[in-house]
């Protein structure tokens, strides 16, 4: 090995323990700090993959928007899938910070490369699913990220911070949704257990796969983009809705769902990781729908961007040769 | 001036701003970019938001009404809801512009200009409404239409003078909707008698400010207006285009389909 080669080796392999002891005293990293290579993709893949959902995640609910059946609940609801439409903004700029363009993030989803969270390929086909949403995803969503408000990636903890507000916010409406169908008629009821029969294993889902089979959670663990194990916040996620079902007089569709005194959490049935695998894999009910929805709103927009872009132009020679 | 006349009158002000900020909703998820997605649902927000008002105050008046002339009898106690959910078409009393399908993003935000520059110069005077109720809706009101016809006009300018597809679709939409413009000016029978007392607008008077707006925004988008075209009307009188009948029946379904129940 030559000098040259030995001294680069020598240097780069301090930035990165540099690197990792800040993360190791919970220094954060902002955009114009160095960073490992595999650090900033796991970000871009993290955040891009969260940006997407919050988008897609708009079409389920805003299925619902026309269709609301009071004109408080209507309002409600547009102002949440609004929400969402700010959400995927802020993440979007803060996976700019990394170096990537919100065309490149749209495109890649455009084209099937990029993920977005799976339970958005599920229909909404009641209003109780609005409901639902709400308590049982809007719910998973915050244990997921709450604890990245305190990622080691500041442009991304502080997207979180403002959005896990938001989202308590829209968990606690869905509650209530269902709180006010349970108490409601017979049929009211019916399409609240229906809802929450649906809505409840994609939720456990969320968190994606057991620990053992989930490659990056080590590695995200060692830089603090993860403070918790999928495992972990499942176990607590279903430990607090089997609390608040009971509230609501309905049950969660799970048979083996009991109390442990030994480990002071609720044991739960198997999941079903061929559905997870076969709607990540482009088979869930909604996939290819979800997808052509956000294609045809982009392709249908382009002329709308396009003239935007034309007449900005037009006006800045105007100006110069005013 | 009858019970009657103020009653069709705030349901004409809150049908107005309920169709246009349902057919604005539908757009939200489906918007050309983010950020005007997330512009065009504030508007309908804050359309809802108006139609709620004016319902509020409406069945306030209609509760207070004597059993034998109040209208919408059926209903012990009227709500906004009730008022939203359970009128057919011919009770609605919204001018046929607002009503018309969202087409493309041109055609909605040309629509959404027509609306605001009317309803601009509308509130501006129904402020002065001697009704207290109607003035202060107004005056809330007021500022979000300000930036609705802002936000509005920019984007007629924006894609008239853009790109010749985008010209072209403005020059298509102008076609489409330039015929329902006539109606914001003719009074309703239950308009006139309120316009001379003060608490309605008389139409008259608000028409050539908007006339100059909106000949200053199609001049900067570089569109011509028609002249001398047939106007449409009938929505006011609840007489509707087909439009709204279809728009009713999703909007309404869950409350038909399951009367009586708290949401």
């Amino acid at each position: 090995m030559s000098t040259f080669v030995q001294i680069t080796v020598l240097m780069s392999s301090a930035i990165e323990t540099g690197f990792q002891e800040k993360i190791d005293q919970d220094i954060r990293i902002e955009p114009r700090d160095w960073m490992p290579e595999a650090y900033r993709k796991t970000l871009i893949r993290q955040i891009s993959q969260h940006a997407h959902s919050e988008i897609v995640g708009m079409l389920p609910e805003a299925n619902w928007i026309t269709r609301a059946p009071t004109l408080k609940r209507k309002a409600t609801l547009i102002a949440k899938v609004q929400d969402e439409a700010g959400h995927g903004l802020y993440l979007y700029s803060s996976a700019e910070t990394l170096g990537v363009s919100r065309e490149e993030m749209i495109d890649q989803l455009h084209q099937g490369k990029a993920k977005y969270s799976s339970i958005f390929n599920y229909p909404t086909l009641t209003w109780a699913d609005m409901g639902a949403i709400g308590w049982l995803v809007d719910g998973a969503a915050i244990m997921n990220q709450v604890p990245l408000c305190r990622a080691s990636y500041g442009p991304y903890a502080r997207a979180m911070v403002r959005i896990c507000r938001e989202e308590s916010f829209h968990q606690r409406q869905g509650f209530e949704i269902l709180l006010v169908l349970s108490k409601g008629n017979e049929a009211q009821r019916r399409m609240c257990q229906d809802a929450i029969d649906r809505w409840w294993w994609p939720s456990v889902m969320m968190f994606g796969p057991n620990d053992d089979a989930s490659p990056h959670t080590a590695q995200s663990m060692r830089w603090k983009i993860k403070r918790f194990t999928n495992d972990e916040l499942r176990q607590r996620f279903v430990d607090v809705c089997a609390g608040q079902v009971k509230l609501l007089g309905m049950h969660l569709p799970d048979p083996d769902l009991v109390w442990n005194e030994a480990r002071q959490h609720y044991d739960f049935g198997p999941i079903d990781w061929n559905e997870f695998r076969e709607v990540i894999n482009g088979n869930g009910p909604c996939n290819k729908e979800r997808l052509a929805a956000r294609v045809k709103a982009h392709a249908d927009g382009a002329w709308v961007r396009e003239a935007a872009l034309a007449h900005a132009q037009k006006n800045s020679i105007r100006e110069k040769a005013a | 001036m009858s019970d009657q006349s103020i009653i069709d009158y705030i349901l004409h002000l809150g049908d107005n701003a309920l169709v246009l900020g349902h057919r604005n909703s539908e757009w939200t998820g489906h918007g050309p970019i983010l950020e005007q997605d997330i512009a065009l649902s504030n508007i309908a927000l804050d359309l809802i938001g108006q139609a709620r008002y004016y319902y509020q105050y409406a069945s306030r008046c209609i509760n207070a009404a004597d059993g034998a002339s109040r209208p919408f009898p059926g209903h012990e106690a009227l709500t906004e809801d009730v008022l939203a959910y359970h009128r057919d078409a011919w009770d609605f009393r919204n001018c046929l512009l607002v009503e018309q399908s969202n087409g493309h993003w041109g055609k909605t935000v040309l629509r959404q200009f027509f609306f605001s520059a009317w309803q601009f110069e509308l509130y501006g005077a129904l402020r002065h409404s001697r009704d207290s109720q109607l003035a202060a809706i107004a005056a809330k009101s007021l500022k979000e239409v300000t930036y609705h016809l802002r936000w509005s006009g920019e984007w007629v300018i924006r894609l008239g003078d853009g790109t010749e597809e985008s010209h072209t679709r403005m020059e298509e939409a102008l076609g489409d909707l330039w015929k329902y413009t006539g109606e914001l000016f003719v009074p309703a029978d239950y308009e006139k008698p309120l316009a001379l007392s003060g608490v309605a607008v008389d139409l008259a008077t608000i028409r050539p400010a908007w006339e100059l707006k909106v000949g200053e925004v199609l001049e900067a988008a570089g569109l011509e207006r028609k002249e001398g075209e047939w106007m449409q009307k009938g929505g006011k009188q609840g007489k509707h285009t087909e439009a709204l009948g279809y728009l009713l029946a999703e909007m309404q379904f869950l409350q038909r389909a399951y009367p009586g129940c708290e949401w």
